[in-house]
């Protein structure tokens, strides 16, 4: 199914002068992967929306501080990511990472308590909504500086280089981190060593309230590694069979020592940029015709229901599974005890053994 | 059954006006769907639902003011756990949490709208303090805040505006005065601080810039370097870090490498320190650092006035000048005076409350905490004098020995850490001028010596307290 991209949202020239087309996937591709594979994307994204929804109302309640940046509208693109991840590949992002965290695999509870600052969140209610990782989940974070993680994920691959193991470092930032200068001297670096690494650029058309061509004099990111050789495509962000199938060939390129590989995931977010954004440099009508037209969850609803792979009655049920797991992870994050205030102290240094 | 909860846009909105229903007894919504907006005094949001449901029944009627955040407004039938999220906020509202602040303090408050050219007592009698370690850029002596002219109005004005008013008098008076930063023209700054100066002289001389601080840093510099005068803003100055380069390799040491030929007259602000819940990598008081630097002034203003007086006189003045404001304090309101050309003496502090028991020194936003001490202390007979130090460098520590010969203690509080500080600054330099003055060994308030944490009882136990200060100052007094 070729959804045409439309709105302030799909800018992209198709067909334009550099004769490119955007992956896509979908239709009657045999790409479209079984049942089972649809069923538990469709769950996925659900899980990651409704826990986005019950964070915002968390932080409505006060009980979330500082910052909070949702993922709303952008669920395809971790959850097809993941799905294309072999076991020990490593994740990097920004600050707007709940969603890779729940896509990593890692609980919702943990990830949770640590937007409200408990001891049981993941780093221990020590790093907040901006600043979580987990080395379980080979997840390292959760970067509040924009552009950090893209020096930082290639440094990932260049461990996985130097220890040869077919690892496969998933770095990705925003189109406002794209202007960034150290991305462009990671850039150059990755291709020049051939460094496994998947560059994910999530184009979601706006950096806070600057939209990407006030900040951009090449607005096609994907094309943003050619001085340095790297390849780059254009991905429809909002498609989760096309965002796997481009980030099967993209790690596949990386993994076989061929080096970086860029993904600019066309996409679009739908709250303001952190919970108090108003985000009145954009009309509330560019926001609800995305989300009519091109919303990644009803996407996968319908074709489901198309395919006769699932009724009304069993997505009723798969919904109610999602909204008592973000409940119950509501629940544990509101009644968790805070850290113990000696907790202030620890984690400074790294404790040096003999 | 649930209960819909009147939502809050930010930690410290504790109530607001429940404006309009979208929804009626009996409707269906679903997730996603705007049930109804709420205002505050600074911003209209949208009520989102998170789950879906029927309307069960209204609990709080349209146009109700003041209703308390979290009191149940709708009641849903259907899913369990079905309620409703605030986001979708449209107006008004700061795109960081801008935590309310503390009041001024009250003793602040009449210091400010008393007569702003109150100098420490005898501070011109008194010869300048030997052993100036740095090159002292003006004699401390001949500074002085100008007189008011008899008949000068006040007026109450929140330090956002006197800021802005800062750079909007500025750039009529000079026009190779610019700004440049991240979003601050069409978005009005991500605080606001440069509201309508796009709309007054244009996107020349407002300038959006992508998210490169590095880069436009080093534009900044440059086109100071051929004579321009930018204020480029930082988005917070923990993003600064990203160009510390060009600040101090590029713009505070060419004058010295050029022999003094190039110039650069570039101001670099935006707001420093901890604000609200932000966690470790936007949590953080650059005083110290930029302090340390030759060929930089640093300047951390505490009220409306000053921050006005003080920015006026970084833009005018030839060398970089690095401009700390506090997010917490861009509401705060205090008196500013009002057409007349305000420009305060960089490298001046200020005698903010006069004592003969102990001396409390800080900068920004502690001297707000250090006046609330003061309070405490005078309930329990310790009288503490407290000197803003307003300029960090070049520090007016003439000020603080002359208050310390007086006082013979020192309490020094600043947001940063503690090693290598402000704090260690004044303390060492109040040794080796005033050391037969000291009745007891100087004491540091400081944050405590880790990155700061996110959660809200281990945050507050790393930032200084008012009750941190007072324990300092009794200890230092024996009590
Ligand atoms: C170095 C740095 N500069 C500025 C900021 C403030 N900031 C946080 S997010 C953001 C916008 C980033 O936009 P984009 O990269 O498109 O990611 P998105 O928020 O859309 O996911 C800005 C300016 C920051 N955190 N770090
Ligand atoms: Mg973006």
């Amino acid at each position: 199914m070729a959804r045409e991209q439309t709105g302030a949202a799909g800018r992209r020239k198709a067909n334009g002068a550099d004769n490119h087309k955007p992956f896509r996937a979908g239709g009657d591709d045999p790409k479209d992967g079984g049942k089972a594979e649809l069923l538990k994307h469709y769950r996925d994204m659900l899980l990651i929306r409704r826990f986005e929804e019950r964070a915002g109302q968390l932080y409505g309640m006060g009980l979330i501080g500082g910052f909070c940046h949702l993922y709303i509208g952008q669920e395809a693109i971790a959850v097809g990511v993941q799905a294309a991840q072999k076991p020990g590949d490593q994740v990097i992002t920004g600050y707007r990472e709940h969603g890779h965290m729940l896509a990593c695999g890692m609980d919702p509870k943990e990830v949770m308590a640590e937007l409200t600052g408990r001891a049981s969140g993941s780093s221990h209610g020590k790093g907040g909504s901006m600043h979580m990782f987990s080395t379980e989940a080979n997840f390292y974070g959760g970067h509040g500086i924009v552009g950090a993680q893209v020096s930082l994920g290639t440094g990932l691959a260049l461990a996985n280089r130097y220890r040869d193991d077919k690892r496969v470092a998933f770095t990705y930032f925003g189109d406002g981190a794209a202007n960034q200068g150290q991305v462009y001297e990671s850039f150059n670096m990755a291709q020049l060593w051939d460094l496994p690494v998947v560059y994910i650029i999530e184009n979601n058309q706006y950096a806070m309230g600057t939209s990407i061509d006030r900040s951009s004099s090449e607005t096609h990111l994907y094309k943003r590694g050619a001085s340095f050789r790297i390849p780059g495509e254009e991905v429809d962000g909002m498609d989760v069979l096309a965002v796997k199938a481009a980030a099967e060939k993209a790690a596949e390129h990386a993994r076989s020592g061929k080096g970086p590989y860029i993904l600019e995931m066309k996409t679009y977010r739908y709250r303001g940029h952190s919970m108090s954004d108003p985000a009145k440099y954009r009309t509330r009508d560019e926001v609800d015709e995305v989300r009519k037209t091109r919303d990644p969850i009803d996407h996968v609803e319908e074709m489901l229901e198309k395919k006769g792979w699932a009724d009304e009655a069993m997505l009723k049920a798969l919904d109610a599974e999602v909204k008592r797991i973000v409940a119950d992870a509501a629940e544990f994050a509101r009644t968790s005890p805070e850290p113990d205030p000696k907790e202030l102290y620890t984690d400074v240094y790294t404790e040096v053994t003999a | 059954m649930t209960d819909v909860l009147m939502p809050a846009l930010s930690p410290t909105m504790e109530e607001g006006t429940l404006a309009k229903w979208h929804v009626k007894k009996g409707d269906k919504v679903k997730s996603g769907d705007v049930i109804a907006e709420i205002e505050t005094d600074k911003a209209t949001m949208e009520v989102e639902a998170v789950d879906e449901g029927t309307v069960e029944e209204i609990l709080v009627p349209e146009g109700t003011e003041e209703v308390k955040v979290n009191t149940p407004i709708a009641r849903l039938s259907g899913e369990d756990g079905a309620s409703a999220s605030p986001p979708a906020a449209k107006a008004e509202a700061e795109p960081a949490p801008e935590a309310k602040a503390e009041s001024p303090a009250p003793a602040s408050r009449a210091e400010a709208s008393g007569d702003p050219e109150r100098k420490p007592p005898e501070a011109d009698a008194k010869p300048k303090p030997e052993g100036e370690g740095t090159a002292p850029i003006a004699p401390v002596q001949a500074l002085k805040d100008p007189d008011l002219p008899e008949g000068t109005k006040l007026v109450k004005m929140t330090v956002r505006d006197a800021l802005r008013d800062a750079m909007a008098e500025e750039m009529r008076r000079d026009k190779d005065v610019f700004l440049m930063g991240e979003e601050v023209a069409q978005y009005q700054g991500a605080y606001k601080v440069s509201r309508e100066l796009l709309q007054e002289f244009g996107d020349k001389r407002v300038v959006d810039t992508p998210i490169t601080e590095y880069g436009f840093a080093g534009l900044g510099v440059g086109a100071a370097m051929a004579g321009l005068k930018p204020i480029v803003e930082f988005m917070t100055f923990n993003f600064a870090m990203q160009a510390i380069d060009h600040i101090i390799n590029s713009a505070a040491k060419t004058l010295y490498m050029s022999g003094g030929q190039i110039k650069t007259s570039i101001v670099f602000r935006g707001p420093n320190g901890a604000a609200a819940r932000v966690g470790a990598q936007h949590s953080q008081d650059y005083a110290g650092w930029y302090g340390h630097v030759p060929g930089l002034k640093v300047i951390a203003p505490y009220d409306a006035a000053d921050a006005k007086g003080l920015l006026k006189a970084a833009i005018r003045d030839p060398n970089p000048v690095v401009f700390l404001e506090n997010e917490m304090m861009y509401g705060l309101e205090s008196d500013v005076p009002e057409g007349i050309d305000w420009v305060l003496p960089i490298g001046k502090a200020k005698v903010r409350r006069e004592g003969t028991g102990v001396t409390l020194v800080a900068y920004s936003r502690m001297v707000g905490f250090c006046l609330q001490a003061a309070e405490k202390l005078a309930e329990e007979g310790i009288d503490a004098e407290v000197i803003d130090l307003r300029t960090i460098r070049p520090m007016d520590i003439g000020t603080v020995v002359e208050s310390v010969k007086k006082t013979n203690r020192l309490v020094t509080v600043e947001e940063g850490w503690g090693p290598m500080g402000v704090g260690a600054e004044v303390a060492a330099r109040v040794v080796e001028l005033a050391f037969d003055y000291l009745d007891a060994p100087p004491a540091r308030v400081h944050q405590e010596d880790v990155p700061l944490p996110y959660a809200a009882n281990l945050e507050a136990l790393s930032l200084p307290s008012v009750d941190k200060i007072v324990t300092a100052a009794k200890a230092v007094s024996y009590k």
